[in-house]
């Protein structure tokens, strides 16, 4: 298990756990603990509704594919620490990250 | 007015696919669908990825699907409507619908069918006061007649591959064009960026980068467009036009106002049949929801042989359906 913090819109934050060996992305363990995230396109990184902004913790998420990176780009707000959260891995590498929630849609 | 059996909503796979399982049924579709190409998110997105759980594909390109789809349904003579975005539904005396677009296509049809993916893509909005005050009165989210532009003031706002293209096509047309870019790089085309670049030196455009919109002025319209700069400073520039271009994202889009049940960008439908909660309206594919649901393909084309079955009735309301095997009775051709 990984534990993390994720704050959401409102500024609330809450310490959240997840298993670090079921293959999951971090927009799915979002959406598991009901955060209104809505990841339209599936996890392609096509709709950019997952944007987060990590607050603590981004180099251990590593970098940025292009097609991420290409969606980040195109958004009207972004942030130097900007990510697609379908496009972050749950691992050790997440521990004690702090993930601020930032998506336009939700 | 376009006259039909069943007027599907969304090109994608499973509206395409759809057609194949109507026409089995001797009724006939007409398919309508905001991109200007057939093959929803597989043509516009990801056409030359691999798909590897089409049933008897062990791998496909979607572009290969798509034309494939093109291919088995040609025999029932689909008509589209391409690039227009359905924003009407009119329920008519005798039950069926007139379906009206954007651009004032009608199609009427005793049924329709919502294949609508993820919706339709709708340009992301900068986040700024009053934006919407000026929409349409300056500010506007896609070049439809380059025209509107000659001898203005124009800002476009981005640094994707449609700012660079619309700032090189439009340096020639407009009084003065600006591009306000976020970063210090593009990650666009770098022959077009190349070509913005040039524009700059000459003096031909202006380039403001590192600049985010911050504010924009005018009384009824578009006056100037406030930024602020890389120091923080204030750049107010004179402005007939200010251009977003953001991409795009996927929305629901006026399906959320048909009275349907929406489920988180989704569509509510019973799964005996895929109908939604009212009468001769039915939804298959990515964009409807039940307890279960797969967002697959190949759920979907299930889902769309089940739902024209329950059609049938609608269209030929005194002849009784008989199931019948493709392999016993063949492709019969309109």
């Amino acid at each position: 298990m990984v534990s993390f913090t994720v704050e959401d819109q409102d500024g609330n934050r809450q310490n959240i756990e997840a298993p670090d060996d079921m293959g999951l992305n971090l927009m799915e363990t979002l959406k598991a603990y009901e955060y209104p995230i809505l990841a339209t396109c599936g996890g392609m990184a096509l709709c950019a509704t997952c944007h987060v902004e990590v607050l603590q913790g981004e180099e251990g998420l590593g970098n940025a594919t292009d097609v991420e990176l290409d969606q980040l780009e195109n958004l009207p707000e972004y942030f130097p620490t900007s990510r697609l959260a379908c496009q972050i891995r749950i691992s050790t590498l997440l521990e004690g990250a702090i993930i601020k929630l930032r998506g336009e849609d939700n | 007015m376009i006259t039909t059996d069943i007027c599907i909503i969304g090109a994608g796979p499973v509206g395409l696919f759809a057609v194949f399982e109507a026409g089995l049924l001797k009724m006939r579709c007409h398919l309508i669908d905001y991109l200007p190409q057939v093959g929803g998110q597989l043509s516009e997105i990801y056409p030359q990825k691999p798909i590897y759980d089409i049933p008897g594909y062990p791998e496909i390109k979607a572009q290969g699907l798509v034309d494939n789809l093109m291919k088995q349904i040609k025999p029932f003579q689909p008509t589209f409507t391409l690039g227009e975005r359905v924003d009407h539904l009119a329920k008519q005396d005798d039950g069926s619908y007139i379906v009206t677009t954007n651009d004032n296509t009608k199609v009427h049809a005793k049924v329709i069918v919502i294949a609508g993916g993820l919706g339709v893509f709708e340009p992301r909005k900068p986040v700024l006061e009053n934006l919407e005050k000026f929409e349409g009165r300056g500010v506007t989210y896609m070049v439809k007649n380059p025209e509107t532009f000659r001898d203005k003031k124009v800002v476009l706002a981005g640094g994707g591959d449609s700012a660079l293209d619309w700032t090189i096509y439009l340096a020639n047309l407009a009084e003065r064009v600006t591009l306000v870019h976020r970063n210090e790089t593009f990650r666009g085309a770098p022959d077009s960026a190349a070509k913005v670049y040039d524009l700059a030196n000459s003096g031909k455009i202006d380039l403001i980068l590192s600049a985010n919109l911050k504010e924009l002025g005018g009384n009824g319209t578009l006056h100037n467009v406030k930024l602020e700069g890389k120091n923080k400073e204030e750049i107010v520039i004179d402005a007939d036009y200010l251009i977003p271009l953001f991409g795009l994202s996927p929305k629901l889009g006026p399906i959320a106002d048909w009275g349907l049940n929406i489920d988180k960008s989704a569509i509510e439908v019973d799964t005996r049949d895929y109908s939604t909660g009212v009468e001769r309206i039915f939804a298959i594919g990515d964009i409807n929801t039940y307890p279960g649901k797969l967002k697959l393909i190949l759920c979907g084309f299930h889902e769309a042989a089940i739902m024209m079955h329950s059609a049938f009735k609608y269209v030929y309301p005194d002849q009784k359906l008989s199931f019948k095997y493709t392999t016993v009775n063949g492709v019969n051709s309109f």
